[in-house]
């Protein structure tokens, strides 16, 4: 059968016979292994550099957002021109807008400097420019709001304009203001003088989370907090939609489908949707529900429809896995004592793989939480998130932004306070989603069953 | 069915090849291996027997140090071949397993060609100096598989293309390759029908004329038809050791009495 | 409308408890007695009773718009429309004028009779928005003779459909009833209901498909009727304005794609092989217990961040090392702005590090261990047997796992929107800003240009071909990796 030759080897073999003594080749072979090693750990440590460098910028340009420069101020209310008729009707209080704050601010700049004891150059108009421009509007709002208050000196916080925070922080030197039109050094200095002073200082914003956006011009009124509210509203709406959804689908393509053409086509269909990219929903959204089916534009109710279709194949996905964990025999169980089927998958296979599909919902909604690009194309941005919504109805159909959507606009405006908030918004967006995929994770260990 | 032919052969002055000396094998915190002497002989078949977990498969990979690759196997003891300790801090095992060559239960073809499945250990050792050299060496190692006439004409054919039984001869050439010193082969039939089995087992007797052969084997008719010296392990423990006849005909220790009856296994 | 939906509802409610009831009643009291539980006839009831009543309200909602309009369109003559004007803006004005009638008397500014009564007097317009209806051009009186067709058409169709909805909801309701009892097997009939609507839900991927391709198709065909179809696939330029002669060809920011894919998977996949590599052949349970999921974090971090990244952080870093002249890194002057291609490129590699990694990962464990005990017997070292035996026979899925990632790449938008630029240009250099296709996306369908010049409908050509581009790269990597995966099974 076989054909053995001379068993005496016809090649030299220039191996040496010791086994305790490494060859050369050996030698040279293990070298390699070692380089091969190294350049395996150097891929790892490039890929948690490049984390760490992330990680690092976010939380050092974005920190910033969080401080705003406040200047503390006693504006006198004088009533003959707030309310010249001097009855507090609201409906004449009103009447005067805000323009007609600006000479009290300028009043109670010229009341500082005197009692404070100051020496500057300064207008008393230069002096109330280093308030934002909001600054009067949010004193006519507190006036409206209390109205007995005309006729009082009362203390109040004001925001500062991005320059003059940008001083504080470090962003804007003299030398960089050199050709700035909206600063001066002499108002720099004024400045130095009121941080001395006490009234001039940086602290913890609580408007930059809670508030709405603000337009160009007022970057140091910028908050995120009315685009919140509209994460939070398409949040729900894919919840309320894709789950139901995707886990009815998920069901029926695992326990009640036949494999036929039909079955296969549906899941041919559910993975490439997992794969297209995310501005052709974006398109779609566009298409469909705001030219075909005339929903309004920016509302976080399409938003959330564009990312319901999104989330569903991850939601599909990470179902069919829980319904496929769940073993055989639970279901034959139930099907032994005489339940159908529907019953023993609703009654008994669902309920067991409850914890990985809340768990692969979570990262769903994670994912959709940070989607920008199809919230382009359906409006929610170059929109300015103003005012919150007043209720369920209006924060769905009203339009409204998204936050990274906000975060794409402030990027946008390419200045560098709104920089600053865009990295802001970064930290606030990856908290939420931090803590989201921390829930899931928690749950997925408390509830996963290992069977 | 067949004899041992080999009973009264030269076998008992072929010199020592493997020579194992209180070896123990943990995996974790269980005693897997205890206490196992032995003398593998040079240019002879040895079969290790013994009911399903008993310790011959992990003996065997003690041998060519397969062992390392599990990070909860712990070895102690001593292994020498020709004298060398294999367990000896300055052993490479890379050079080790170039001498001592292994064939698994399942064949397992690398997803290559016939030629460059049987050429990888040639290549990565350096054993041939040009394409000529490799050729020979490719066509002795499958001659030696007894596989040569069959595969011949298609040697850049994939190696997963074939029947199971020219697997496994697949495999054993490319072990073979390499020119080891000691074939270890780990129940290299069970994978395989009768005929198969009988074209392996054929090799196998040829095969001792140039290396000495470990072969783990759960059939004993297999062992006796194959092998000169049997060694019978049980629960861990190296029970009997010796010429196959005599294992088989006048077993000395009860265990192996009651396996070869068939009354543990 | 909202009246019938409550109506539909108070139905079927009324529906569950009287056969519920009907059903306990047939089985003289004992639930025992019945095929299934008493819920089940409830159920059997709701469904029947809403089903139906809800398919014909939601068919007549669709519909009904449909026809009005068609037939509302006929009545206009060709004379009527305006140079420069399209029907289609004078059914939307009609519809306006409608809209705004109709919520002028539901308010009470205008009374019913007044408002059929109206003729095209003088200043329709402006008496018509002191009562707080706001239309946009003058009304003629074809505009307004249609748009009062219009609201006689609606009316008499709501008030059809009221009645046929609610008549199908009470015939229903009786018929249900009467074929309660013990014997009915309602909770079959149940379950086939249940199954129904999970079917629904499982096409709802299909449909999905089928409108991104329709939502996209329609336009695109419009598009190509206003713009030649091979100056888009073979023209050179990119260059949309607005006096109406743009170039609109798509070989610019599909060179842009490619290139800065390419960079991407020049990062990407050397790093991200090697990792897997590492982490599933070298390293220990801890290191692979730290390393993957930090890896993985990497794949969690949103676009956005990573656009921002690109624009704020990398791009000026490459700008200090390219560019500058004498006050850079290298003294070159080769890089001006921030965004370019090998900005974006970067962190597109950065941000695909970690699907590559888990991709290979989960293809390299697939080799069966047989093989690298094979190789190990033979006395190959580890990199060896990685190098010759695993990776080979892992190839055709990473091979896969990089198409899928060149598919991502391709699709990644928010990258690209702010690191690689505006500028549509075929060149070599990738320190220069050039544009893709996603950028463009969206840049032509958020400016002011209308809706349907050229210049937007192009938009719609474009992401076709984008979805035609990843949706084949898609199918080849599916289809290599199952094609060589059999070898194993």
């Amino acid at each position: 059968m076989s054909d053995i030759p001379n068993p005496a080897a016809p090649f030299a073999d220039p191996r040496g016979a010791s086994l305790l003594v490494q060859d050369g080749r050996t030698k040279r072979r293990n070298a390699a292994e070692g380089r091969f090693k190294l350049y395996g750990i150097i891929a790892i440590v490039i890929g948690l550099l490049m984390l760490l460098t992330l990680l690092f910028t976010i939380i050092s340009r974005g920190t910033g957002a969080f401080q705003q420069t406040y200047v503390t101020l006693s504006v006198p209310l004088l009533e003959d021109k707030l309310d010249k008729n001097g009855n507090r009707d609201l409906e004449d209080i009103k009447k005067v807008s805000t323009f007609g704050y600006s000479p009290l601010l300028k009043a109670a700049f010229e009341n500082k400097v005197e009692a404070a004891g100051i020496e500057t150059d300064l207008k008393s108009k230069d002096m109330a420019d280093i308030l934002s421009k909001d600054a009067a509007a949010q004193l006519r709002d507190h006036v409206l709001a209390n109205p007995e208050l005309i006729g009082t000196a009362a203390e109040f916080e004001f925001l500062t304009n991005s320059r003059v925070d940008g001083y504080l922080k470090g962003r804007v030197t003299r030398e960089s203001i050199a050709n700035d039109k909206n600063i001066s050094a002499e108002q720099l200095d004024f400045v130095d003088v009121l941080i001395a002073d006490g009234s001039l200082e940086k602290r913890f914003n609580l408007d930059f989370i809670t508030g709405a956006d603000a337009s160009d011009a007022r970057p140091e009124a910028a908050g995120m907090g009315v685009s919140m509210i509209g994460s939070f509203a398409m949040m729900l709406v894919v919840l309320v939609l894709a789950l139901p959804i995707g886990v009815a689908a998920s069901i029926y393509l695992e326990e009640f489908a036949p494999k036929n053409w039909i079955t296969d086509i549906i899941e041919v269909n559910i993975s490439n949707l997992a794969a297209v990219p995310s501005i052709v929903f974006g398109i779609l959204g566009l298409a469909v529900f705001i030219n075909y089916m005339h929903l309004p534009n920016s509302a976080p109710l399409v938003g959330g429809l564009v990312l319901t279709l999104m989330t569903l194949p991850t939601i599909i996905i990470s179902t069919r896995a829980s319904l496929k964990s769940v073993p055989p025999s639970i279901r034959d169980a139930a099907l032994g004592v005489g339940a159908s089927k529907m019953q023993s998958v609703f009654h008994h296979v669902l309920p067991l793989a409850a914890p990985g599909i809340l768990t692969g919902t979570i990262i769903g909604l994670a994912q959709a939480l940070g989607e920008t690009a199809p919230l382009l194309l359906i409006g929610m941005v170059g929109f300015i998130a103003s005012n919150p919504p007043e209720n369920i109805a209006e924060g769905l159909m009203s339009p409204n932004s998204a936050m990274p959507a906000q975060i794409y606009e402030w990027a946008k405006r390419a200045d560098p306070a709104f920089y600053e908030r865009a990295w802001g918004g970064i930290i606030i967006l990856l908290v939420f989603l931090i803590s989201m995929n921390a829930i899931a994770v928690l749950l997925r260990r408390r509830f996963e069953r290992r069977w | 069915m067949k004899d041992n032919r080999y009973s009264e052969s030269d076998v008992t002055t072929q010199p020592v090849k493997i020579a194992a000396r209180n070896v123990q094998v943990y995996y974790g915190d269980s005693h897997a291996i205890r206490d196992v002497d032995i003398d593998i002989a040079d240019k002879t078949v040895t079969a290790f027997i013994g009911p399903s977990g008993c310790g011959k498969s992990t003996f065997l990979r003690c041998i060519n140090r397969m062992n390392d690759t599990i990070d909860a196997a712990r070895v102690t003891g001593d292994i020498r071949i020709d004298g060398e300790d294999i367990y000896d801090k300055r052993v490479d095992p890379v050079q080790l397993r170039a001498k001592v060559g292994m064939v698994f239960q399942k064949p397992n073809p690398f997803p290559k060609s016939i030629y460059d499945n049987v050429a990888y250990g040639p290549r990565i050792h350096g054993l041939a100096r040009n394409k000529a050299d490799l050729d020979d060496i490719v066509e002795q190692a499958l001659r030696r598989g007894a596989i040569w006439n069959e595969v011949k004409d298609r040697l850049h054919a994939p190696g997963t293309g074939l029947s199971g039984g020219q697997q496994q001869r697949l495999c054993i050439a490319r072990a073979v390759a390499t020119e080891p010193e000691v074939l270890l082969m780990d129940e290299p039939c069970s994978a395989l029908d009768p005929i198969a089995t009988a074209q392996v087992e054929e090799l196998i007797d040829e095969l001792r004329q140039n290396y000495s052969v470990v072969i783990v084997t759960h059939s004993m008719q297999q062992a006796a038809r194959v092998s000169q010296k049997t060694a019978f392990f049980h629960l861990g423990n190296l029970v009997e050791f010796g010429d196959t006849d005599d294992i088989f005909t006048r077993p000395q220790d009860p265990r192996t009495e009651s396996y070869i009856t068939g009354r543990i296994g | 409308m909202l009246p019938l939906v409550i109506l539909i509802a108070a139905l079927a409610l009324g529906g569950y408890f009287l056969a519920r009831r009907r059903a306990l009643a047939s089985a003289q009291g004992d639930s025992r007695n019945l095929h299934s539980l008493p819920s089940y006839y409830g159920y059997n009831a709701v469904m029947s009773v809403a089903v139906p009543a809800l398919l014909v309200l939601g068919l007549w909602l669709l519909v009904q718009p449909m026809l009005v309009q068609s037939s509302v369109v006929d009545m206009i003559p060709a004379e009527a429309v305006p140079e420069g004007s399209s029907v289609n803006l004078i059914m939307s004005d009609v519809r306006r004028l409608a809209d705004g009638l109709d919520a002028a008397v539901s308010a009470g500014a205008l009374s019913a009779g007044d408002a059929t009564d109206l003729s095209a007097a003088d200043d329709l317009r402006a008496w018509l928005a002191e009562r707080g209806v706001a239309i946009g051009a003058e009304i003629s009186p074809e505009v307004l003779a249609a748009a009062q067709a219009y609201r006689e058409m609606t009316a008499t169709g709501n008030f059809w459909r009221n009645i046929v909805v609610a008549l199908i909801a009470m015939i229903a309701l009786f018929l249900v009833l009467r074929e309660t009892d013990a014997e009915f097997r309602a909770r079959n009939r149940v379950e086939g209901g249940i199954k129904a609507l999970l079917i629904l839900a499982a096409s709802l991927a299909i449909l999905t498909t089928v409108g991104i391709v329709l939502s996209m198709l329609f336009e695109t065909i419009n598009f190509f009727n206003l713009h030649p179809w091979t100056d888009f696939f073979f023209g050179s330029s990119w260059a949309p304005n607005f006096r109406g002669d743009s170039d609109l060809s798509i070989l610019p920011l599909l060179w842009g794609t490619l290139y800065i894919s390419l960079i991407a998977l020049l990062v990407a996949v050397p790093i991200g092989l090697f990792a897997a590599i590492y982490l599933s052949e070298y390293a220990g349970p801890k290191v692979r217990a730290t390393a993957k999921p930090l890896l993985e974090i990497l794949a969690g971090i949103p676009t956005i961040v990573y656009g921002l990244f690109a624009l704020l952080t990398v791009g000026p870093f490459l700008v200090k090392v390219f560019g500058r002249g004498d006050a850079g890194l290298l003294g070159v002057d080769w890089m001006s702005g921030a965004t370019s291609v090998l900005t974006a490129g970067l962190v597109m590699g950065i941000m695909l590090i970690p699907f590559v990694s888990s991709l290979s990962d989960d293809i390299i464990n697939a080799v069966p261990q047989s093989l690298r005990d094979g190789s190990f017997g033979l006395g190959a070292t580890q990199s060896e047997t990685i190098r010759q035996v695993v990776i080979p026979a892992a190839l055709p899925g990473i091979v896969g796992a990089v198409l899928l990632a060149a598919s991502r790449a391709i699709g990644e938008t928010m990258i690209v929107v702010l690191g690689a630029g505006a500028i549509a240009r075929i060149s070599g250099n990738p320190l220069e800003a050039m544009t893709t296709i996603t950028t463009r996306i969206v840049s032509q369908l958020t400016g002011d240009s209308d809706f349907a010049s050229p210049e937007t409908l192009v938009a719609f050509a474009l992401g076709l071909t984008l979805f035609v581009l990843t949706l084949g790269l898609n199918v080849l990597a599916l289809y290599i990796v199952r094609k060589y995966r059999e070898q194993y099974e």
